[in-house]
This record gives structure tokens, C-alpha cells and sequence, in this order.
């Protein structure tokens, strides 16, 4: 069954046009990364998908209308929409006490032994938490609900590296259990590549390249090319080309590994590489 | 009531692990007095401040209290009862300004500070969220207001009978202070003026839901403007009768209120005869306010629901 099914979902604020009519699907069990520039829709995408904004074309979510149906969807959603949202003002104990009175899904226990692996004391308010350590709270909520979906919109914007780190490793290991859908957006792309199984490139309200993480590797390769080899190595029509420490380095789209094997170095691209050249292009056009 | 874990014991209602219904208004109004300390904070603090400053005066007690037995029986209670009804005065109006300050940031703060979209990733609905803050004005307010005044009389109650012991009168305060006749009016008076006062807290949610900034402002210049206009226009004040009538009407509409000729220290309302609930039930006044708060309560649900962070 599909986790999320979109279809000509568009939106508009004022006189923009946010979203163009994305066609969406994702399935039960898979880990979607979103990337784009800023403003291109991927925040209004999430909200749409987490009922907190309206929108046209059809959009279900775990089979519910997420607009009309927030309420009910939450108990199967979570989300973290960026690490700022806890308020500051509650101390961490009340915060569970809050949660476990209304989330028929939260295992307080689960919560408290995630706390326990950290420095954060109950008795705290979020106020007087580090921007890390508010992160670790919310995730520690976060993965003691048993949910379906997770949303992730910009978790570690602010956090440093340790933390990011530390934050995807739980994710991989403590939640994710095969079955769980998650989406995430993020800026720091190079950092979620192994833990994606599908990428979604978004610009300006569309859809600008959707794959999963198989045909990504299938499909994409990087080669530094050996200094006397450029020109053959252009004959095979790469997308992109750019110089590293004055060696060419050319991206591929479907070439064959064996033609390119002889070239130079292969290695895979980065996300970030392809992204830069799928939206450098949408760019120029 | 706000000492972490505890609020998990067996003690506190919680109906099991009922999906639909009560748990999560229950928890939304205990996170709102979590939130909003000044919410009882404020009133112990006035109530702090009478108790002080009739400790103060309790010096002088036997000798006002002397003059008070001398004045015609009316006149005597009056004087003997007008402290206590200055206690309920005072913690009655600071209620009234923390409940008007509450409600302005009840929806506005959440959005704020961007913990709206915290409170949106969990299963509660708009509607409970916007209920449970009005539940506060309409309820959670009056009962505390009861409760503190109370108490406060109480003390002072006491604290008159110790400063009394030495010359003798300390019964006097016993015997003629109708004690009992002053909490049921207090009781049917704050019933009365939160259903009365009901629109100006769906109001102020519902600015609160909606403005970006300056909610007071937003509240408050829209009626002024309207009164300016037609004052402008017409050179009439229905309107701005009209809105402080509500402000402070409750109390004509739930008593029979004797105009008193000589009545400086006179208490407005004397006598349980006066309570009039069928005259406040009948009033239109009444319905017609319920009916528009309802209105406003509508809309602030929608915008919460509709409203993202500032």
C-alpha cells in the first residue's frame, strides 16, 4: 500500500505558485529524501502532506485526507519540522506527561530510556537545553511513538556535526524497523545519501528528478579522467563536466561502467554533485 | 499540582487508554496552567496584598468596629461587610485583567514562538486545542476566583477575631457578617458574568488567532473606531453602551439591583431574594452573546487550524 499518494497536488500562496502539480507516491517501508534550493516547495509539499496547509488536486496519506483529517492522521504521523519547535517554557517531565496524556501511541518508557542514554535532565526546562540537546528530546519523543510515517523537514538545521551524526545513526538503528516510512528534507545532503532509499529532487513547485537509490547508483558515475583521455571521455556525452586540482571530472548519466572503466577513476556521485547539475540546467533553460 | 512525575499516579482521572473524548482536553488544560503561571500566580498575589493591607488596619479594628455598632443595623453591616467585599473586588478584577492578557496570548504565543507546529504534530484536534484555552476564562478563572476569595475572607475573618479578642467584640464579626449570603452571591454573581462576559474571551481568541502583532491593539481599536464613527456621525454612544454593558453588565442582568438613595457604603446586592436567574436566563442579551462567542470560537478554530507560524 501506498504511504503517500499525490496527485496534481498544487498550491499557491498570494500570486506564487509553490506547488505545480506534483504527482507523488511513496510506498510503505521506504526512506524518501526531498532535496531542493530554498523556496521550491518542499516545506509547503510536507505541510500538505501533514495537514497543516490546504491544497488542490488529491493527496492521501496512510488512505486519510490529511486537511480534513489531522487529528486522526497524528496519531500515526510524526513530524519534526525543525529543531525550534519545542516550547521553551516547559520543563522536560511535563513535556512526557503532556505527550502520554494525548498520544495513544507514546511508550513513555521507551522515551525515558532514550533520555537516559543522554545529559538531559528532567527536571530541565527546553529553554535552558543546548540546540542539540532539544534535538535529542524531540527525537527521543519522537521514537518512542509508534508511528507509520515520520517527517522530517530540516531535523539537524543548526546542529553540529557530532549531533547530526549521532541523529541518523539512532534514526537508522532505534526506529527504523523496515516497515516505517520516513521523509526527509535537509540541506546537508551528503550526509543522508546512505540512509535514503529513494531521492526526490524539487524545484520550483515540480518535480525535477525522482529515483530510488538503486537506479541512482545504476545510473549515475563519476569519472576523474586520466589527463590524455578527454576527448574520448567527452564523446560519451557527459552531463556535467568540472575540474578538481586541474583534473576533469565528468558526470555520467546511463554510460555503460565498461566504456568509462578504462577513462580514469571511477567513483559515485554524491547527491550533491547531480543535484547542482540537474538544477544548474533547469536553470539555464 | 505542577511537581513532574506525579501527575502520572493513579489519583488523577484518566480514562485508560480511551483514543476519542476526554484525555486529550484534560491534558490541554493542564499544559495551559503549566504554561500560564500568572494564572493563579496573580491572584494569590492580590490576595496577598488585601490580607496585608487589612493586617494593617486591623490595629485600628476595635475602634472602627466601635463606630460600626454605633450606626443603625443596614448601615452597621455595611461597614462591617465592606473589607470583604473590597477582598473579592480586588481579586475579581485582577482575575478579569490575567484572563483578558491570557486569552490574547493564548494563540498567538503558540505561533510565536513556533511551538504551534509541535502541538500540530501531536492528535489533537483545533477544536480541543481552541476549547480547552477558553475553558480557562470561562471556568478555570471563576473557579479560582471563588476559591482564592474565599479563602481570603476567611483569613481575614480570623485575622479580625484575633484583633478583636482584647476588646470584647471579636463576635460582633460572627454575628453580623453574613458570611455564607456573601459566598453565594460571589458564587451566582461569577457564573452569571462569565457567561455574560463569554463574547469578549471568544473575541479576544479569536484576534489572538488571527493578528501577527499588537493583539491588544487589534482588540481593543476596532470597537473604539466604531464608537468614534457613530459618535462622529450620529452624535449618539449605543455602541459604546452597548460594549460596556458588556464589560461590566453581568451583574444588572443576574441581580435585582435596588438603587440606593443613601447608599455610599450600601453593598449593591443584600438579600438572596435578589439572585434572578430566571430574569438572566430570559435576557436576550444573554443568548445573543453566547450565540456571538460561539461565532467568534468558530472562526478561531478554523484560523488556528489554517494559520501556520509567524
Amino acid at each position: 500500500m501506498a504511504c503517500i499518494e499525490a496527485r496534481g497536488l498544487r498550491k499557491t500562496f498570494d500570486n506564487t505558485l509553490a506547488l505545480d502539480g506534483i504527482d507523488l507516491r511513496v510506498e510503505e517501508g521506504r526512506i524518501l529524501g526531498i532535496v531542493g534550493p530554498n523556496g521550491a516547495g518542499k516545506t509547503t509539499a510536507l505541510n500538505a502532506i501533514l495537514g497543516l496547509t490546504s491544497y488542490e488536486g488529491e493527496l492521501k496519506v496512510l488512505g486519510r485526507e490529511p486537511w480534513s483529517a489531522r487529528e486522526e492522521l497524528m496519531r500515526d504521523v510524526c513530524f519534526i519540522a525543525d529543531i525550534a519547535v519545542l516550547p521553551r517554557w516547559i520543563p522536560v517531565t511535563h513535556l512526557l506527561d503532556y505527550v502520554a496524556g494525548v498520544h495513544p501511541r507514546f511508550d513513555r518508557a521507551k522515551a525515558e530510556r532514550f533520555l537516559d542514554r543522554t545529559t538531559i535532565k528532567r527536571t530541565s526546562k527546553v529553554r535552558h537545553l543546548s540546540k542539540g540537546m532539544v534535538a535529542q528530546l524531540h527525537l527521543a519523543l519522537i521514537m518512542a511513538i509508534d508511528a507509520r510515517l515520520l517527517v522530517l523537514d530540516e531535523p539537524t538545521l543548526g546542529l553540529d556535526i557530532l549531533y547530526r551524526k549521532q541523529f541518523y545513526d539512532s534514526l537508522l538503528n532505534d526506529y527504523f524497523d523496515g516497515t516505517r516510512t520516513i521523509v526527509i528534507t535537509t540541506h546537508q545532503v551528503d550526509e543522508i545519501q546512505d540512509v535514503l532509499t529513494d531521492l526526490m529532487f524539487i524545484d520550483r513547485g515540480r518535480i525535477a528528478l525522482e529515483c530510488s537509490m538503486e537506479e541512482f547508483d545504476a545510473r549515475y558515475l563519476e569519472v576523474m579522467v586520466n589527463p590524455g583521455q578527454l576527448e574520448a571521455a567527452r564523446a560519451l556525452k557527459p552531463m556535467h563536466e568540472r575540474t578538481v586540482f586541474g583534473r576533469s571530472v565528468l558526470l555520467f548519466d546511463n554510460v555503460d561502467r565498461e566504456l568509462l572503466g578504462p577513462l580514469g577513476d571511477l567513483r559515485r556521485p554524491s547527491i550533491a554533485d547531480l543535484f547542482v547539475v540537474v538544477l544548474g540546467k533547469e536553470g539555464v533553460k | 499540582m505542577n511537581t513532574s512525575t506525579s501527575s502520572h499516579a493513579p489519583g488523577v482521572s484518566d480514562p485508560g487508554d480511551d483514543v476519542s473524548g476526554t484525555r486529550p482536553f484534560y491534558w490541554s488544560v493542564r499544559r495551559e496552567l503549566w504554561e500560564n503561571r500568572s494564572i493563579y500566580m496573580a491572584p494569590l498575589a492580590a490576595a496577598g496584598v488585601v490580607l496585608f493591607g487589612f493586617g494593617l488596619t486591623s490595629l485600628k479594628l476595635p475602634r472602627l468596629r466601635m463606630n460600626a455598632l454605633a450606626l443603625e443595623s443596614t448601615r452597621q453591616r455595611a461597614a462591617i461587610e465592606m473589607p470583604y467585599d473590597m477582598a473579592a473586588v480586588i481579586i475579581m478584577f485582577t482575575i478579569f485583567i490575567v484572563g483578558i492578557f491570557y486569552c490574547l496570548d493564548a494563540l498567538h504565543g503558540e505561533r510565536r514562538d513556533r511551538s504551534v507546529l509541535f502541538w500540530k504534530s501531536l492528535p489533537v484536534s483545533d477544536r480541543t486545542t481552541v476549547l480547552s484555552k477558553v475553558f480557562v476564562p470561562l471556568v478555570i478563572l471563576p473557579a479560582l476566583t471563588f476559591v482564592i476569595t474565599i479563602v481570603t475572607q476567611f483569613i481575614m475573618l480570623l485575622m479580625s477575631t484575633v484583633a478583636l479578642l482584647p476588646s470584647g467584640l471579636a463576635g460582633t464579626t460572627w454575628h453580623l457578617l453574613p458570611w455564607p449570603r456573601l459566598s453565594m452571591i460571589l458564587l451566582y454573581g461569577l457564573v452569571t458574568s462569565a457567561l455574560w462576559e463569554a463574547p469578549l474571551y471568544g473575541w479576544l481568541l479569536l484576534v489572538s488567532s488571527w493578528a501577527k502583532r499588537a493583539t491588544f491593539l487589534w482588540a481593543v481599536l476596532p470597537w473604539l473606531a466604531i464608537s468614534a464613527i457613530e459618535k462622529l456621525a450620529f452624535d449618539t454612544g449605543y455602541f459604546a453602551q452597548m460594549l460596556v454593558r458588556r464589560l461590566t453588565g453581568g451583574f444588572d442582568v443576574g441581580f435585582v439591583v435596588a438603587s440606593h438613595p443613601k447608599g455610599a457604603h450600601v453593598p449593591v446586592v443584600e438579600r438572596l431574594a435578589q439572585f434572578d436567574p430566571l430574569k438572566f436566563l430570559l435576557s436576550p442579551g444573554l443568548w445573543i452573546g453566547l450565540i456571538i462567542a460561539a461565532a467568534f470560537l468558530i472562526g478561531a478554530i478554523r484560523l488556528r487550524r489554517s494559520r501556520g507560524p509567524l
